[in-house]
């Protein structure tokens, strides 16, 4: 594609968000999504959640809303609260749940410490993501879960990129890349075995534009921190931290107030953040269009560590 | 903005992993980063070219073989359309993920190296495209750069191609000469191959028409899941969520419920975005009727003419995907079918097709992993059926093993839509 026609691209993008026609696209995603969520809610007798409090479980949760009305949501959202989150995103967590009145389920990786059920980690700021997986699956096996829908997306990453819509995991929370069933059409298999359960993505197919469009037209809300704003951050690894209690400067890194934005939203450890002005969705959006890193190679340490860090993460049943 | 679903089969030496690199890169769905890691990761698994199908065997088992295994997904859009196209793999031991990619799409994309000419890979995948209704095929004649942009040599691989589009019934064909590597025909007309009249890959991509005719057939709706919500303000409300399979449905439109055959009135029809007069497909919508007749799902709602055949026996195209078994007559598995379940039962194996010879053999024993053939179910509750041929969601169905959980066929029902014919002698 020529420079021309990705200015073309860009202006055509952010003009017209609310001509319908413009949004075709939209509307099959979200008639994908909402298939996907009625199949899993007709046919396992306990499916959850997860809300992570981050802008794909929002949208998600939007969709599960809007799939079942007027009815209530049949089924709990599940936290993994790794106790590095953002204050930003639990206090949006408490205003949807207060909001639509949902039941919320807490898996809490503190309390995991404090029971012994995983190891003390060596130090407060040392990285809870591969800790909130056994924390993760303790909470499904608890809660009974058959089924539970996540935000992932095949956009995001190269192993993600090969997952199916339902994606069954073993007893132990293992995903097997290399033996997935099958999936045809729009025919789900929701078969499980004793001690399996299901993880299903219905945005499987959105792209970070596709959710931020979709943000933008239904007025989804989001923790602030999506959007520009004041913040003392410190450079880390080329990589822009949040100065919080769980992270601080380890080698001298001078600390300094940028106007800044998150494209994704985990743990305070491991999510960077990138300098923006944008303090709109439409704006976002305008910023998507030009940038060209991709959302978790800008901002998220944990997919750096290795070629098939996600993969491996994925296997042992993390989200 | 509209969306097109397409898939493309070949392994990475018909260069189609290249093709996807820049098919991404140039419509920019392809960041820095993950060119950078992409470069890395070429020095290190193979020497001294980017080897792009990198960016697409997202697995790890995939980067070490050099092989694509299974399926992945990607996005790229211009400023009219979003696509999502399913990269699958090429080989014949990887035929069940080639169909799992295929069986949504909407048009196909087949690779042929201009220097190979229509090899046996390029056959089947035009073969299994076409029995999953796919009738629009892009076939792309690829590395022109390695015989020189030779007309002569294009034109050798397209009229050897042409006999079988013309077997296939195929409506649609269209042949692109190019060199992905070097982007000719690509995203940019090519200047080395001026006698090439016709559109590059994108501009053909962007052009053919998204989600033809389901307006103009009947209406189907299966349903998905009864909405009762427990609330005093809907005490006696009864919605029926579902999606509009094909078929426009309207507020005051009579229709039938099948299999039950009741019939009421459409009285409203709820969608993401609000109440609505009308929906088609794909739209998600929630309905209501006006009268008190027991709906559950697994039923369907369709026009009070023109409805689907109703079955408990049929013939169906089988593509089986299962490892482990194989399928013989009498075997039993759970069916299935929008979204309704039954037991089926194989009561004969009609015929075992041959996707290379277009044969078909009928004293078959058995179907194996990757083989697809012609059989007989009979099931323990009658369907709502239509031929695949008419409707690919009323029309299609997944066989599951009920001692497995495991999906363990694709199935088409009725006949093919082209003939295999009887192998000579």
């Amino acid at each position: 594609m020529t420079t021309t026609e990705l200015e073309r691209l860009d202006v055509q993008g952010l003009v017209d968000l609310d001509d319908s026609s413009e949004s075709w696209h939209l509307r099959a995603l979200e008639a994908e999504a909402i298939h996907i969520i009625r199949e899993v809610v007709a046919e396992f007798d306990r499916p959850g959640l997860l809300f992570s409090g981050g802008k794909d479980s929002a949208v998600l949760l939007h969709l599960a809303v809007k799939a079942l009305r007027p009815a209530n949501l049949p089924f709990p959202v599940v936290h993994i609260d790794t106790g590095h989150n953002f204050p930003e995103a639990i206090a949006f967590r408490d205003r949807v749940v207060e909001r639509l009145g949902l039941d919320l389920v807490v898996g809490s990786v503190d309390e995991a410490i404090a029971s012994g059920f995983i190891p003390t980690p060596p130090s407060p700021s040392y990285s809870r993501n591969r800790m909130q997986t056994p924390v993760l699956l303790e909470t499904i096996r608890r809660g009974k879960f058959t089924a539970v829908f996540g935000g992932a997306r095949r956009d995001e990453e190269r192993s993600r990129a090969k997952e199916r819509v339902y994606s069954v995991r073993d007893e132990f929370g293992q995903w097997d890349p290399r033996n997935q069933r099958p999936e045809l059409w729009d025919l789900y298999n929701g078969s499980i075995g004793f001690g399996q359960h299901m993880r299903v993505f219905p945005l499987s197919n959105w792209t970070e534009l596709d959710i931020w469009r979709y943000i933008a037209e239904e007025n989804i809300d989001l923790p602030e921190i999506y959007y520009a704003h004041q913040r003392e951050v410190f450079e880390q690894d080329g990589m822009l931290m949040a100065l919080s209690p769980v992270m601080q400067p380890q080698r001298g890194e001078p600390v300094v107030v940028r106007s800044v934005r998150f494209r994704t939203v985990g743990d305070m450890t491991s999510t960077a953040a990138v300098e923006s002005d944008a303090a709109t969705p439409e704006a976002v959006i305008a910023e998507t269009l030009t940038t060209r890193i991709s959302e978790r190679g800008a901002t998220r340490a944990d997919d750096r560590t290795a070629e098939a860090a996600m993969e491996d993460r994925k296997r042992e049943g993390y989200f | 903005m509209d969306l097109l679903r397409i898939a493309t089969a070949g392994s990475v030496d018909d260069g189609k992993s290249t093709l996807i690199g820049r098919l991404l890169y140039d419509s920019k769905a392809l960041d820095d980063d993950v060119l950078l890691a992409v470069e890395d990761a070429s020095r290190r698994h193979h020497g001294d070219y980017v080897n792009l199908a990198l960016v697409t065997d997202g697995l790890r088992a995939e980067r070490e073989q050099g092989v694509t295994i299974d399926v992945a997904y990607r996005y790229f859009s211009t400023p009219n359309r979003k696509f999502i196209l399913a990269d699958t793999p090429g080989h014949v031991q990887y035929t069940r993920n080639m169909v799992t990619g295929a069986s949504t799409a909407e048009a196909v994309l087949i690779m042929i190296d201009v220097r190979n000419g229509v090899v046996e890979q390029s056959r089947r995948h035009a073969v299994i495209a076409s029995l999953l209704g796919i009738d629009r095929m892009v076939v792309c004649v690829n590395k022109m750069d390695l015989v020189g942009y030779d007309e002569g040599a294009y034109e050798a691989v397209r009229s050897s191609f042409i006999p079988l589009m013309r077997r296939l019934d195929v409506d649609d064909a269209t042949f692109i000469p190019m060199s992905a590597l070097n982007g000719d025909n690509v995203v940019e007309p090519s200047a080395n191959m001026p006698w090439y009249k016709g559109d590059p890959l994108l501009a053909h991509l962007e052009s053919l028409p998204a989600r033809e005719g389901l307006d103009s057939l009947p209406l189907r709706m299966p349903v998905q899941y009864v909405v009762r919500p427990h609330r005093e303000e809907y005490h006696d409300y009864r919605g029926y969520a579902g999606s509009v399979a094909s078929g426009v449905l309207r507020v005051g439109q009579r229709v039938r419920i099948m299999p039950s055959g009741a019939e009421s009135v459409i009285t409203a029809i709820e969608a993401p975005w609000g109440a609505v007069d009308e929906a088609r497909s794909p739209d998600a919508v929630t309905v209501q009727i006006a009268d008190d007749i027991d709906v559950t799902r697994g039923e369907m709602l369709c026009e009070a003419d023109g409805g689907p055949s109703m079955a408990q026996e049929f013939d169906a195209v089988v593509c089986w995907m299962d490892e482990r078994t194989a399928l013989r007559p009498g075997s039993v598995y759970r069916i299935k079918h929008t979204t309704r379940s039954a037991k089926a039962v194989v009561t004969d194996l009609v015929s075992l097709f041959s996707i290379t010879s277009l044969t078909g053999e009928p004293d078959a024993d058995m179907l194996s992993l990757n083989e697809i053939g012609q059989v007989k179910l009979r099931v323990s509750a009658p369907l709502a059926i239509d031929d695949y041929t008419s409707n690919r969601v009323t029309g299609s169905f997944i066989l599951i093993d009920e001692g497995t959980n495991s999906t363990v066929a694709a199935g088409m029902i009725g006949e093919p839509g082209f003939a295999f014919s009887v192998p000579a002698g």
